[in-house]
């Protein structure tokens, strides 16, 4: 990715996709941390977790690598290590 | 261990470069009851705490660096590309000649963090009343920021990070009544 | 469902040197009276709960600069 060039607005929008996913996940995470028997909350987190990893699967084909460390794939060569990073967009 | 997610937890977007505003942001990035000092609290406690409440304190600590994340995102924005005649206007003076662009872990009146400001008292009740105390800290911080900044985008940021802070207190505010709880009764009251 | 901001009007002297400010208020947010989480309360939308940052309503507590109700 040319790192003069601005990001299209697809990225904005499918990250905030992703970021109203995973809100989700840290407020069922939390809720479940304090009501580890609610199997609603339970069903719900699981289901959610398969859509982010989806939506993520598909960002990074686009936009790169949003973890490191072995949590996702990389292509050729790394792409882990370019900007943007999350505070320069 | 942790893992980088290469996002912010909400978007984080400001109007104008501002740095007087990124002076005032700095409460919440090395203040007494700012996000670095919460997560270094539950981060620390959970070791000791009751088992419990550890998964709490170990999942609120860890959101803590995302906001931490996102002051500095804002910090970093507002400051940006602004001069060192803008930055000295914005008592931003003294931060420049010794940081230069670098943001520090510094509050709002310039004075660095120290671990003084955070508690471990090896006594649960009193542990997580600190930390509901934190919580309502930071809220109100957040409150005076968005009072005192005139910057529509960037008090979306922080009424967003505030409601955090509601929402982590709601949870330790259970985890007190989990541990009150008496052997074989019901926990809700 | 609780009020959020409450007010009081705090004694005002003839020799107060700002001009006074009749009615003060404090927040009281959800938290203060939701108790132990009951289950399957009502969410927000997702994107509603990103914009709100929180899943549930009943946890919901808007903020507004009640200095600039009072110039209004």
């Amino acid at each position: 990715m040319d790192k003069q060039k601005p990001l299209p607005k697809s990225y904005y929008e499918q990250l905030e996709v992703i970021q109203s996913i995973d809100l989700a996940l840290v407020e069922l995470n939390l809720y479940m941390d304090t009501h580890p028997n609610d199997l609603n909350a339970l069903k719900q987190f699981n289901s959610l977790t398969k859509q982010s990893l989806e939506l993520k699967q598909k960002f990074e084909a686009q936009f790169g690598p949003l973890m490191h460390f072995g949590r996702s794939y990389s292509e050729y060569p790394w792409k882990w290590k370019e900007a943007p990073w999350p505070w320069q967009v | 261990m942790w893992y980088y997610e290469k996002k912010l937890q909400y978007p984080v977007k400001v109007s104008t470069c501002n740095p007087k505003l990124a002076k005032f942001l700095m409460e919440q990035y090395g203040g007494a009851d700012g996000e670095l000092a919460a997560a270094l609290r539950y981060l620390n406690q959970r070791y000791t705490i009751p088992d419990k409440v550890i998964g709490l304190l170990n999942d609120i600590g860890t959101e803590e660096f995302a906001h931490l994340e996102m002051i500095a995102a804002m910090v970093y924005k507002l400051t940006k590309d602004a001069t060192p005649e803008q930055l000295e206007a914005a008592g931003l003076g003294g931060h420049y000649v010794n940081h230069g662009k670098d943001l520090f872990y510094d509050n709002a009146r310039g004075v660095p963090f120290t671990a003084a400001y955070i508690q471990a008292k090896g006594d649960p009740i009193t542990d997580l009343y600190e930390d509901i105390a934190a919580e309502e800290k930071a809220r109100a911080t957040y409150q005076w920021l968005i009072n005192i900044s005139d910057d529509p985008f960037l008090n979306e940021s922080l009424s967003f990070l505030r409601e955090r802070e509601v929402v982590h207190s709601q949870r330790f505010r259970e985890a007190v009544e989990i541990l009150k709880e008496e052997r074989d009764k019901k926990k809700y009251f | 469902m609780p009020t959020f901001r409450k007010t009081y009007k705090p004694y005002v002297s003839p020799f107060d040197p700002c001009p006074p400010l009749r009615v003060k208020t404090y927040e009281t947010p959800a938290q203060l009276y939701l108790g132990f989480q009951p289950e399957n309360l009502k969410q927000f939308n997702l994107n509603d709960a990103l914009k709100h940052g929180t899943l549930w309503p009943d946890l919901y507590t808007p903020y507004t600069n009640p200095f600039e109700t009072k110039k209004s």
